[in-house]
């Protein structure tokens, strides 16, 4: 969302948290249908990633990020004999969905600590901000 | 007249806070793949300032940019390590602390001069 004026550090912040936000929630959603199970390979969930990108203001000099999109993972879900499944096909596969739960849980971790980090950040110029505006 | 009423303060308050966005950019980039990490060479970037303000041929805005070089580069390309930039954001802000009390109490000192007290 392309927003007026330019990008200060308030609006900057913001836009880097709700891009760790999509990553977490892309994370999360993996971790929630990891173990879910398809009758076919191409129906099998595949994780999803978010895919991050520099966004450069040049009136003010910083460089905020935005989330481009999210990416499919080109991972093969795992094939698994399994005849007395309800979803299991003619040859009595079921195809299960091909999540790493430590690459995600380690993912969520790392997320969680760059929000902390920009909120700290964040915290720290306000109170400066307002020491200035305060200062006769 | 800010130059003559501040000395440097002035100008190193506009560096401070400039460097704080730009040092803010490093953290809020950390997860993007193939970013740069950027800091300003204060020492450098304050001279360029000064020379500026005394109407002297400079390096232009440009001046005291600096990239960041990684103690272990990353294989995505991104070179923000975020204990360093917790490191300099943190220096960054006593220095800022200190220069806006410096600014302070000379705007105190002329104001008292003016009242005469």
């Amino acid at each position: 969302m392309p927003e007026r004026g330019p990008m200060t550090l308030f609006s900057m912040t913001t836009r880097a948290m709700s891009a760790q936000m999509v990553r977490m929630n892309a994370a999360t959603s993996n971790l929630a249908n990891a173990g879910s199970v398809s009758t076919t390979a191409e129906g099998a969930y595949r994780p999803i990633r978010p895919v991050f990108a520099v966004e450069l203001d040049r009136a003010s000099g910083l460089t905020g990020v935005t989330s481009s999109g999210l990416v499919r993972a080109e991972t093969a879900p795992t094939k698994r004999y399994d005849p007395s499944h309800p979803l299991a096909d003619a040859d009595g596969n079921v195809f299960e969905a091909p999540v790493d739960e430590t690459a995600e849980m380690v993912e969520i971790m790392e997320s969680a600590r760059q929000y902390q980090n920009l909120v700290q950040a964040l915290q720290t110029a306000k109170q400066l901000m307002l020491e200035t505006l305060r200062s006769q | 007249m800010n130059e003559r009423l501040f000395g440097i303060h002035g100008a190193a308050l506009t560096l401070r806070s400039e460097r704080m966005g730009v040092i803010a950019s490093n953290i809020a980039n950390a997860a993007t793949p193939g970013y740069k990490a950027r800091d300003i060479d204060f020492n450098a970037a304050l001279d360029a300032r000064l020379a500026d303000q005394r109407g002297d041929i400079t390096a232009g805005a440009q001046a005291g940019q600096v990239w960041r070089t990684p103690t272990m580069p990353s294989m995505d390309g991104n070179t923000v390590e975020l204990n360093r930039e917790q490191v300099a954001f943190a220096e960054n802000a006593v220095a800022y602390s200190a220069t806006l009390s410096f600014v302070t109490g000379k705007v105190n000192t002329i104001t008292r001069a003016l009242k005469g007290e």
